[in-house]
């Protein structure tokens, strides 16, 4: 038998050992913290997580269709960006979603007629305030990659516009907008909360204005399509206020702007409406 | 037909003296609270990802118990010989296995009740909706795919030597025909020959569990499924449970039980 002494030294060494590794410890998981990992999901799944943050985003999407989507074996019928989902300009082109999402076709056999007796095969969206059943997933999805845009605006499009919870759109907003602070996109939604929402004229601009200060920045970086249908949006909704504060000559400059950065997909519609308000801003003066 | 029903009634009996059940559901509930106790942008009356989350640990603990219940029977009856005893009886072996296939069957359906009368629970909780005839329908036709899963891991306790080895193979095979059963045909399509052929003779030959799990129908508020199309499944699973009883028959017939 051996002496107590023996075991208390060994309990001694356990406790140093112990004392040693939280030291180290804590220091590493300070680091992790460091990385960009702010939550413990950042750090067991690495870069793993946006495949999961898709996987959420796909499932907000299969809610806003009632559970009518292509599955993984008919992926080109599958929406290509969530443009379908929340957009402003929005006015949701039902009958081109409808054409888009007609994946099903004639049945081949009778034992594919007879299974969609129990699945869905009636392509309908989410109405009258049940598009909050999105929400969940789309949460999740940025909660998994703050940095996926198009869910904080999908989300704020519906929150702000369709279930009346502004404040809830611009929290989300800023959150996103914490994690990628020159995202023209956040910043435009942002913009449409504070005027369309609080009718907070001042400030929408601003926000707008920053929108087109960040967007300028990405100049050669991004796809000049999709640049240009920002330059559009922002720019006509710069227009827009200002004509509804009376500023009928800024408001032409911003048309005349969208034309002279060719991102007006109808010009004459626009140089009509740049005529009009240069009158009123004449007969004003 | 009473030998058939007291054999399931001792199968019954088994369920709920062992704690599968009370432990799948209380985890069950326990899961589903938690996500219902989270609230998503201050809305209370988000519900659908929450039955959606519950209805699926529904089906995951229905075929574990189906699965884990089927598997041990008839080799739990022959490793402690309890077996010879039961058929010295005026018990014959078909008697046997159809007892052993209705006490699971039964003892599932008992179990699909409370699961659904909860999920029914918690979102009649959520948004004031009791779609009973939808539940009904998800609930029927749930135990008809597990009154096939059932008959064929019992044909599989008499193939695989071990109750354990069953078990695997079968939850493979369910979940591979629940998850891939009803696209085999588009996957056909895409393969070269003989591959396509193999593809389907594939797709024509297994049960399609996936006709049977309606939870789609139920989270996303689709209209009721036709009546008829619930008949008609009802007799396709009736079909495929008949055939592998029958398979499991000839092959318990001629099984040495000593073995």
């Amino acid at each position: 038998m051996r002496s107590p002494r023996v075991h208390y030294l060994i309990l001694l060494l356990l406790v140093v050992i112990n004392f040693t590794l939280a030291t180290v410890l804590d220091i590493a998981a300070q680091a992790w913290t460091r990385r960009g990992g702010t939550d413990l999901l950042a750090i067991l799944l690495g870069d793993a997580r946006r495949i999961f943050s898709a996987h959420f985003f796909i499932k907000a999407d299969v809610y806003f269709h009632a559970g009518y989507y292509p599955s993984i074996f008919d992926l080109t019928a599958r929406p290509k960006d969530s443009s379908h989902m929340a957009g402003d300009n929005h006015a949701h082109d039902e009958e081109k979603c409808g054409k888009a999402m007609q994946f099903l076709g004639r049945p081949t056999d009778w034992i594919e007629r007879f299974g969609r007796n129990f699945a869905v095969t009636e392509h309908k969206h989410l109405n009258s305030g049940k598009e909050r059943e999105i929400l969940p997933w789309l949460r999740i999805s940025a909660s998994l990659d703050p940095h996926r845009i198009e869910t904080y605006t999908v989300a704020a499009f519906w929150l702000r516009r369709t279930l009346g919870k502004p404040e809830q759109a611009e929290a989300f907003l800023r959150e996103g907008l914490r994690a990628n602070p020159d995202s023209y996109e956040l910043l435009h939604e942002l913009g449409c909360v504070y005027y369309e929402n609080y009718k907070d004229a001042a400030r929408a601009r601003n926000i707008w204005r920053l929108a087109l200060e960040k967007l300028e920045l990405q100049r050669g970086k991004k796809d000049e399509d999709e640049l240009a249908k920002y330059y559009h949006d922002i720019l006509l909704r710069l227009a827009r206020l200002e004509e509804d504060q009376g500023n009928y000559a800024l408001a032409a400059d911003y048309l005349e702007e969208i034309i002279e950065r060719n991102a007006a997909p109808n010009p004459d519609l626009l140089r009509t409406q740049i005529t009009e308000l240069r009158e009123k801003a004449s007969t004003r003066h | 037909m009473n030998k058939i029903l007291a054999i399931a009634g001792v199968v019954i009996k088994e369920l709920y003296r062992r704690k599968d059940f009370y432990v799948l559901f209380v985890l069950t509930a326990l899961i589903t609270l938690v996500m219902g106790s989270a609230t998503f942008f201050n809305d209370p009356k988000i519900v659908r990802y929450l039955v959606e989350v519950c209805l699926l640990l529904i089906w995951v603990s229905a075929i574990a118990i189906a699965i884990g219940t089927a598997a041990r029977q008839i080799p739990a009856e022959c490793e402690s010989r309890t077996i010879f005893p039961l058929l010295a009886k005026p018990v014959t072996r078909a008697h046997v296995i159809l007892g052993k296939f209705l006490g699971c069957w039964f003892a599932c359906g008992i179990a699909l009740v409370a699961f659904y009368a909860f999920a029914a629970i918690v979102r009649g909780s959520r948004e004031a909706y009791w779609p009973m005839l939808h539940y009904f329908q998800a609930s029927w036709l749930h135990w008809m795919g597990l009154a096939v899963m059932i008959a064929m891991v019992i044909l599989g306790s008499l193939i695989f030597s071990a109750p354990s080895a069953n078990a695997t193979i079968c939850e493979i095979i369910i979940v591979g025909i629940l998850l891939l059963g009803g696209h085999l045909d588009t996957v056909a399509l895409r393969q070269p020959p003989p591959l396509d052929l193999i593809t389907y003779t594939i797709y024509f030959f297994i049960p399609h569990l996936e006709w049977f799990d309606v939870r789609d129908i139920l989270v996303h508020d689709q209209p009721l499924i036709k009546w008829w199309a619930v008949l008609g499944a009802t007799a396709y699973a009736a079909a495929y449970t008949a055939t592998f009883l029958f398979l499991a028959w000839l092959i318990f017939r001629r099984k040495p039980l000593n073995a």
